[in-house]
């Protein structure tokens, strides 16, 4: 049938349409007397009409009928557009939008009456007309009930365009097979260059760059049919912004710069989410409400200002807004709150710890609305926009806005990389990854590149840098190490947020390459992004820079896991006890972990600094004395007093003012990661060990490290804090070992118990004030003990403290446990601690003789 | 199998010889030159440029677990088309196009070795010889990758 022709026209005709409208209804709400917008306003709703009668939709005829009765009253100057209006006519458009939908899919209307919506259009344009004179409705009649006009109108209303004329619709599978052709003539045309070089022939070298010239002409050509400006995708946003303003009672005016900035529809497609959702953190936490503004100092409108503009092969798009800003210090606070800070990134410059806000599981908001503050979205928004080809950076100043910026490549079907070697073979490093180009010969090699137990770093301007051999991490180099070059060059790669230098054999020129995708045979391959074809008609293969990081261990695999985890859903399954952890060697101990939430900061302090004092090492710290410790030794191994290094490594623990610092060989990593096997001690100041990583790793007892060092301090400790007895009731004794870390660090006095019939004979022996217990506690489980408790009158007021594990989500958990005092995440030391606090302080209030023991 | 009118286009690896869907090959070409691939599957010889198209080569050998070929004898690339793009196959020599008759195809026999049997359609009993059917949809799957790439891939999916 010839109609189904006409619907699809219709309907992208009229999707476009939509669009504007949404627009411009949003821009006529601010400039309400602009006669041209409302002109074309009511044009575009009366096209669509038209269009509907003439295909005979009659619902759709019906609501534009009522809207175009409105913006005719409108137009005539008869009554004034109000908020309410602008709402009923956007609602209109939506239901537009819903019906094109049904007929996009059906080729029919959906059955929907809307009878609310039109019955609201209906009271509008009667009732508010009203009071005005009534020749209005007789006028629009006469418009809508003649079809024949109504056609002319719409003819009129296109030659306004001038450009109507002067376009085509084209289908875009036919333009990515232009682009395919070209980039495969862009081939040719290098091999011939190439080829060229090599022969001495006037007038093949004239030919020769005459395709170069016409090449290069129609490959930019190509390039901009599949151009659209940036305004195509900024035109939905007015529509948002207006909304969640209205939703969040705030006052927001949209400004957009560089609407016409043209980009490559794929990249356009691709920003297109993550665009949106920055708006909607800036409408949602970026820019308060009037009367804060006000309170500020500002005025009560708040600012979102949209710029786009070209900049060497590049679009920046920034996205700036005078909204609250970003205090970095609360985002340093926030993420070492959440676990997602590592110690050693401890002195992150403000500028670093607000990009923190692109790490997975991130956010501020104190409350999640339905708008934001998840911590899903900012990560997200990283992830898509790298995976063009681009990065976002954000910069803040508190109290005075907020501006993230986007940097994006016009284009990604060719794209500039580097050409380097390794082994033979040529790779092609995309350009956007490149930091810079390292070559060290000779001294210089020796003297800049370190190994740490064979891992090589590079000392980069007084950086380290992790080292990664391209040939390594292929497989390639069995004959010749890189290390025993004469030069060695490198690349200084970013990979999402971390650098590395790649070292490869020789690194050859740029190129202009054109990316092609790799076979399904090669598609589980992770350091690959594709394949290219080179000058010389051989095909090269374009490293995923990402890819390279994570197969060579520059990216710990614990931490993508723990990012692709976190990406996939929050409600993950997993069960056991996910922690983050510090290793480092120290005492004759290889591998040694402790939890990274007691860790305060990492420390290298100048060997002149130690000073003995009695009974020990200690440095002057922040106008403080820090004592320092050791590791007591492994049994058997003959490291004793071995000589301290310079400078000395130390991990510095702190609770309150009070501070110690273990004194440890070197720091090898911050993993997250389960904790896998777990084996009782075998020495004492240890809890057990543990397979982390892949590596038996053991677990240091800090409680006992530090007793045996200064009995006095855990005492000390605790006189500055509410102490309280403690039973902590836990199956695992790895577990329990590491919780009493928490406590006993913190001054309370601490009696384990592994099941619940141990921890009911150790409360029938008095003397505890709240107990601490693990919801999976061996033989009855944690509710049989609470219920066991509630049934002593001695024990009735007891506080009892509930662990749940990591596996299981909070809200389910709490849902279930009104009866106890609290119930916690385990391993949650921050919540813990506050809550034994809290706790403690209530028994002392209630029964004061049973705190003094 | 009872649709006479297929024709194969066949050729050898080792000492069998194979016959696969003359619609499904694009092209027979001589050996060119291939880029390998490192940490991909054995069965992938590399990648080739053929025409500004770039193209996965399988070596058949691999696939079916033959030793590899003498050093100076080049494989020629049977171009075929799948579901996803172009691949080349790496074989020994080339052979014509046939058409056997209809009553001549029989299911593969069990005794197979699985590397034959996973790839094989059917064989017909020509004069002489054997033709072993080639089911392209299946030859063509993904290779399995080793284990450490397997485990890659699902840290990859998890």
């Amino acid at each position: 049938m010839e109609d189904t022709e006409i619907i699809k026209e219709f309907v992208i005709e009229s999707g476009e349409n939509l669009e504007r409208l949404d627009r411009e209804m949003v821009d006529l709400e601010s400039r309400p007397d602009d006669a041209d917008l409302l002109g074309s306003v009511f044009r575009t709703v009366h096209t669509i009409k038209g269009t509907c009668g003439f295909l005979s939709f009659g619902t759709l005829e019906k609501i534009t009928h009522h809207a175009e009765n409105i913006l005719c009253q409108l137009r005539a100057g008869e009554r004034k557009l109000t908020p309410p209006l602008v709402s009923l006519i956007l609602d209109t458009v939506d239901a537009v939008r819903t019906e094109l939908r049904s007929i996009e899919a059906t080729s029919k209307e959906s059955g929907a009456m809307y009878t609310d919506l039109l019955s609201r259009q209906e009271a509008a344009a009667n009732l508010e007309a009203a009071p005005v004179e009534t020749e209005a409705p007789s006028a629009v009649s006469t418009v809508l009930e003649n079809p024949a006009e109504g056609e002319a109108a719409k003819q009129s209303a296109l030659s306004d365009s001038p450009l109507s004329d002067s376009t085509i619709r084209v289908d875009v599978s036919l333009l990515n097979k232009l682009m395919n052709l070209v980039g495969e003539l862009v081939l040719v045309r290098n091999q011939i260059l190439q080829f060229n070089a090599g022969h001495d022939d006037s007038v093949m070298n004239a030919t020769s760059q005459k395709l170069n010239l016409i090449t290069t002409e129609l490959q930019g050509g190509v390039m901009k049919t599949r151009m659209q400006p940036i305004g195509m995708i900024w035109g939905k946003l007015p529509r948002v912004v207006r909304d969640l303003a209205k939703s969040c009672g705030k006052q927001i005016v949209l400004e957009m710069d560089g609407e016409t900035t043209e980009l490559d529809k794929t990249v356009i497609e691709a920003i297109k989410d993550p665009l949106t959702h920055i708006v909607r953190n800036s409408c949602d936490h970026g820019i308060e409400t009037p009367a804060e503004r006000l309170r500020a100092g500002k005025l009560a409108q708040g600012r979102l200002h949209l710029r786009a503009y070209h900049e060497g092969g590049n679009v920046n798009i920034e996205i700036s807004d005078d909204g609250a800003g970003i205090d970095p210090q609360k985002i340093r606070e926030a993420a070492v709150q959440r676990g997602l800070l590592r110690a050693a990134d401890a002195r992150l410059s403000d500028r670093e710890a607000l990009n923190l806000v692109f790490l997975p599981g991130f956010s501020t908001a104190r409350q999640v609305s339905n708008i934001s503050g998840r911590g899903v979205g900012m990560d997200v928004v990283r992830t898509n926009i790298e995976k063009i080809g681009g990065n976002v950076d954000l910069a803040s100043k508190p109290g005075e806005g907020t501006c993230v910026k986007i940097r994006i490549p016009l284009t990604l079907a060719i794209i500039p990389g580097l050409v380097v070697s390794s082994s033979g073979e040529r790779f092609v490093i995309p350009q956007v990854n490149l930091l810079e180009l390292v070559r060290l010969e000779g001294e210089e090699a020796l003297k800049l590149i370190e190994r740490v137990n064979g891992t090589p770093l590079y000392r980069q301007r007084g950086k380290l840098l992790p080292l990664a051999s391209l040939g390594e991490v292929l497989g390639l180099s069995e004959g010749s190490k890189w290390s025993e070059r004469e030069v060695i060059s490198m690349a200084i790669l970013q990979a999402e947020d971390h650098r590395f230098g790649l070292i490869v054999d020789g690194i050859n020129d740029t190129q202009e390459i054109v990316v092609k995708p790799l076979g399904g045979q090669l598609k589980g391959l992770r350091c690959y992004a594709g394949a290219t074809i080179m000058g010389d008609g051989r095909v090269s293969l374009i490293l995923d820079v990402s890819g390279i990081a994570r197969a060579s261990g520059v990216i710990g695999d614990s931490q993508v896991a723990a990012r692709e985890r976190d990406a996939d859903s929050r409600a993950s399954s997993e069960t056991g006890e996910r922690q983050k952890l510090l290793l480092f060697k120290a005492g004759g101990f290889e591998r040694l972990a402790v939890p990274l939430s007691l860790v305060a900061r990492l420390e290298d302090i100048a060997l002149s600094r130690v000073e003995r004092a009695t009974g020990g090492m200690a440095v002057q710290y922040r106008g403080k004395i820090l004592p320092l410790i050791r590791v007591p030794d492994q049994p058997g191994s003959f490291v004793a007093e071995a000589a301290l290094q310079d400078p000395v490594h130390v991990v510095v623990f702190a609770d309150g003012d009070h501070r110690i610092g273990l004194i440890v060989d070197e720091i090898i990593d911050i993993v997250e990661d389960f904790i896998a096997v777990k084996e009782a001690s075998r020495c004492a100041g240890m809890l057990g060990s543990a397979v982390i990583g892949g590596k038996v790793t053991d677990f240091i007892d800090l409680s006992a490290v530090i007793r045996s060092f200064d009995e006095g301090w855990l005492q000390d400790a605790a006189s500055s804090v509410k102490e309280a007895t403690v039973l902590l009731a836990e199956g695992s004794t790895f577990s329990r070992g590491l919780m009493r870390c928490y406590l006993d660090i913190a001054g309370h006095r601490v009696i384990e118990a592994a099941s619940s019939q141990e921890a009911l004979a150790k409360l029938a022996g008095g003397s505890i004030d709240i107990v601490v217990t693990s919801l999976d506690l061996p033989d009855r489980g944690a509710f049989e003990l609470l219920d066991s408790i509630r049934q002593l009158p001695a024990l009735r007021h007891i506080p009892v403290v509930a662990l749940a594990g990591r596996g299981a989500s909070k809200d389910g958990d709490t849902g279930n446990t009104g009866n106890f005092s609290e119930c916690l995440l385990k391993f949650d030391r921050v919540a813990m601690l506050r809550s034994l606090d809290r706790l403690s302080a209530a028994v002392e209030c209630r029964e004061p003789a049973a705190v003094e023991r | 199998m009872t649709d006479t009118s297929r024709q194969y286009a066949t050729f050898y690896v080792g000492d069998m010889f194979f016959g696969i869907e003359v619609l499904q090959v694009q092209e027979l070409i001589r050996y060119q030159e291939i880029t390998p691939v490192p940490l991909a599957p054995s069965v992938v010889e590399g990648l080739m440029n053929l025409r500004g198209q770039i193209v996965t080569a399988l070596d058949m050998r691999r696939k079916l677990g033959l030793p590899a070929r003498a050093a100076d004898s080049k494989p020629m690339n049977i171009v075929v088309r799948s579901g996803d793009g172009v691949v080349s196959l790496l074989v020994d020599e080339i052979g014509d196009v046939l058409e056997p008759a209809a009553d001549t195809y029989e299911a593969p026999p069990r005794t197979l070795r699985a590397e034959e049997k996973d790839i094989v359609d059917c064989v017909c009993k020509l004069e002489g010889k054997l033709l072993l059917v080639l089911d392209s949809g299946r030859l063509l799957r993904a290779p399995a990758l080793h284990e450490s790439q397997l485990a890659e891939v699902s840290q990859r999916t998890h």
